[in-house]
């Protein structure tokens, strides 16, 4: 069925190749809310500036579909917004264009870009545009008086009986479960480096186990939440956000032991539009273009200059947006880098087990 | 029956024809009438081949030759993705190694030789991705150390380990052992939860890594269940479509069809809808007293939740087969029976239930193998029990990138169904199948 499916697709890329080349430019991201805040703030000023157009596809992560592009020589998409684990392992295996930083735009005072980004945001074949984070929230119309504040409280089934979602993937998981466990979260990456780690990572997660809803799609925890399906959830922060903040949903995000990471631009090897996605890429990460795109969702902009320019929402003017930032100080408190190198090297490993567990 | 007919009556006009005649009979334009036909039933077939030709060649092209490429990824790695491609000094070296001595002063040269050219080729990442497959922890090993082997001194096997401590470690070099063929049984015996050691030797993987072998089973279980499920759902329906006026019956099997022209995705989609927690089923079970509101069923994300919509998604599969074949089976049948004697239960059992075997068969076999690679249902409504060896396909297809695992799944996947296509072509016969 696989096989079947993917020379369908091999096919129908190889058919509609002439087609997608008379566009100038095809961007690719994650969809929903936060594709949409990425065509308001950076593809629509981006055609009126020049003239052309951008063809936005959505796609669900992983490097499956660049990997066969590159690899079948027939690049149809010539940017991709990617996590940071994909961005280096990518690049490791040359199936990513190597980017020149120097075309990145200064800030609006004069600094360069290099030193305007973020520490740890600028990649050889990668540029971030934002910070977003892991975190676990809960339906304040359906919690009684006694409102979760730690990521304790997610695992104390006693104290808040009910379900819980969780993503489908050990990451995350494991970090939260040894916080909750009482490892400090600075040390979470030691602990978890030992083979003890893991056990004790894994022991605290079967307390959760018979009250677990799996999700993998972003836009699954808010759905959980609202059908009441679970009680409390980890979930993307924008996407929670965006469910208060558009669809007047009575959530609230619990910033505890928060796991951020970022989203970084990549252009596929070979992309036949390679100069339109450099001038794109260069547009897009602009102070004012990051910080035009936290009004449209709670993302942090990946340049220091931005954080100056973050506004409010949208179509709220009330509903200022900096609190509701990932690097927000009150939220930033107990946060947790994702760390790529921890996860390149043991995900093989994690992951069966991970599996394994969740089968058993 | 109808070709041996035929091959009596030419044989009985070829004696008559020799018999009679001593000159070979001849056409119009005075070739011989034997070597006519032969031209004739030469075009003919030739002209039904060419029918069939574009078929063929699609089929050869677009299923065969790729399901069997793809396949090959199982046991031997694509160039692109094998560590000896990118390795070349270290790989023949790895071959003769016998995995006990400790590593020589040439092959710490030669394995710094092939980081400094992997990392001047940007291969090394695929060579870390394929080392770390075989011993967890080593990507970075090879990333980093690939940055500082340029301005390493010799000797190597002292600047090395130095360098990072796990070069010294005979683990690491077993596993690139281990991973310097391209040709390889550690794919498919991963597949089936085992281990191909630095020596050949095979052994069970640790407990909290068997996961292939336990799918698999449910897998097996679970359509198995669907199948068995579709026979008792289907029969009934199958049985009433086909004894209903036409009229009648095929307003009802509109009714079948109709879901069966819906999305896939929608049914599950409206599945998950019915079943869940808050969901329409469970409010009927409240409102009737079945459940309190606090207690609700678990129903969905589960392998109960998994087991419904598949039956329900599958059905339409048996019943359409079911229903083909109980139309041509003649009532008189049945009423015979009965008229001689029979009861009602005998009479179905002795005479209709037989004759409707072949539709079980169809059905069955259809269902079965329909219902053993189904991923996208359990994926939506599985949650972590109800999820099956499809969806760890599409996880390494997708997620791990690691093809020729997926390839080696799908393999024993595909060993499975054949060796049950044999063991129903032994114990029922395929001959036995009908689809109308």
């Amino acid at each position: 069925m696989k096989i079947k499916t993917l020379l369908m697709g091999a096919a129908a890329t190889a058919m509609f190749a002439g087609v997608a080349t008379a566009k100038d430019l095809t961007v690719v991201s994650w969809g929903g809310a936060y594709t949409k805040s990425q065509v308001e703030a950076y593809h629509k000023p981006w055609m009126a500036k020049t003239g052309k157009s951008i063809t936005s596809e959505d796609y669900n992560g992983g490097m499956a579909e660049i990997k066969a592009q590159v690899e079948a020589d027939n690049v149809t998409w010539d940017l991709v917004d990617v996590e940071l684990s994909q961005a280096i392992s990518g690049c490791d295996e040359g199936l990513l264009e190597t980017i020149d930083h120097s075309i990145l735009p200064a800030a609006p005072d004069g600094t360069a870009a290099t030193d305007d980004f973020l520490p740890g945001t600028l990649f050889d074949c990668a540029v971030a545009n934002i910070v977003w984070s892991t975190i676990f929230a809960y339906d304040e119309s359906v919690m009684g008086d006694n409102k979760p504040t730690t990521i304790a409280d997610f695992f104390d089934t006693k104290k808040f009986p009910g379900k819980r979602g969780l993503r489908k993937n050990p990451k995350a998981n494991l970090e939260m479960a040894l916080v909750a466990d009482g490892v400090p979260s600075d040390q979470v990456y030691d602990v978890l480096a030992t083979p003890e780690g893991i056990d004790r990572a894994f022991a605290k997660l079967d307390t959760l186990k018979a009250d677990a809803v799996w999700w993998e799609a972003g836009a699954q925890p808010p759905q959980l939440l609202a059908d009441g399906e679970v009680v409390m959830t980890t979930a993307y922060n924008g996407r929670i956000f965006n469910a208060v903040a558009s669809e007047g949903q009575d959530f609230a995000i619990v910033w505890d032991a928060q796991i951020y990471d970022l989203d970084l631009w990549v252009i596929p090897k070979g992309s036949p539009n390679k100069e339109a996605a450099m001038d794109f890429l260069a547009f897009s990460t602009a102070t004012e273009q990051l910080a035009a795109q936290a009004s449209w969702i709670s993302y942090g902009p990946a340049r220091a200059s931005s954080a100056a320019l973050v506004g409010s929402f949208h179509n709220n003017p009330d509903l200022a947006m900096a609190p509701q930032m990932p690097t927000a100080p009150n939220n930033f408190g107990t946060a947790i880098q994702n760390d790529f190198e921890f996860w390149a090297d043991n995900q093989d490993e994690l992951n069966e087990r991970f599996n394994t567990w969740l089968a058993n | 029956m109808a070709p041996s007919i035929l091959k009596i009556f030419s044989k009985s006009a070829m004696t008559n024809t020799s018999a009679d005649y001593t000159a070979p009979l001849t056409a119009a334009d005075g070739t011989p009438l034997k070597k006519k036909l032969r031209q004739a039933l030469f075009r003919s077939r030739v002209r039904a081949l060419g029918l069939v030709v574009p078929l063929l060649i699609l089929i050869i092209m677009a299923f065969l030759i790729p399901i069997v490429m793809f396949l090959g990824r199982g046991v031997l790695e694509p160039k692109s993705d094998s560590f000896s491609t990118y390795m070349l000094n270290i790989s023949p070296i790895l071959q003769e190694w016998d995995g006990n001595t400790p590593p020589t002063e040439a092959m710490y040269a030669a394995l710094v030789a092939d980081l400094v050219q992997t990392r001047a080729d940007k291969t090394i990442g695929k060579v870390a991705t394929r080392i770390n497959r075989e011993l967890s922890g080593t990507r970075s090993l090879f990333t980093s150390s690939g940055r500082k082997a340029k301005s390493l001194q010799a000797p190597f096997s002292e600047s090395l380990p130095a360098l990072k401590k796990k070069w010294g470690d005979i683990e690491t070099w077993r596993a690139m052992k281990v991973v310097s063929k391209r040709f390889t049984m550690a794919y498919l015996a991963s597949a089936v939860d085992l281990k191909v050691n630095y020596d050949g030797s095979v052994q069970r993987k640790g407990e909290d890594r068997r996961i292939h072998m336990k799918l698999l089973g449910r897998t097996l279980q679970i359509s198995i269940i669907v199948t068995i499920m579709g026979v008792i759902l289907g029969y009934p329906i199958a049985f009433l479509l086909s004894t209903l006026s036409v009229r009648t019956s095929n307003l009802l099997l509109i009714l079948v069809l109709l879901p069966f022209w819906t999305s896939l995705l929608v049914r599950t989609t409206a599945w998950i809808a019915v079943l869940q927690g808050q969901g329409v089923l469970n409010d009927l079970f409240v409102v009737f007293g079945l459940a309190t509101d606090d207690d609700r069923f678990s129903l969905i994300y589960n392998k109960t939740g998994t087991l419904i919509s598949m039956t329900h998604i599958l059905l339409p599969f048996m019943v359409l087969p079911l229903y083909s074949v109980m139309k041509t089976i003649p009532p008189t049948y049945v009423r015979a029976a009965k008229s001689m004697g029979a009861t009602p239960w005998t009479a179905f059992w002795r005479v209709y239930f037989p004759q409707s075997i072949p539709g079980i068969g169809a059905g069955g076999i259809l269902v079965f193998i329909l219902a053993i690679s189904f991923y996208i249902t359990p994926a939506l409504v599985g949650g972590q029990s109800g999820t099956m060896i499809s969806n760890i396909i599409d996880f390494h297809m997708r997620s791990s990138l690691n093809w020729s695992l997926a390839a080696a799944l799908g393999f024993v996947l595909l060993v499975i169904v054949l060796f049950l296509y044999w063991l129903y072509d032994r114990i029922v016969g395929i001959d036995n199948m009908k689809l109308g």
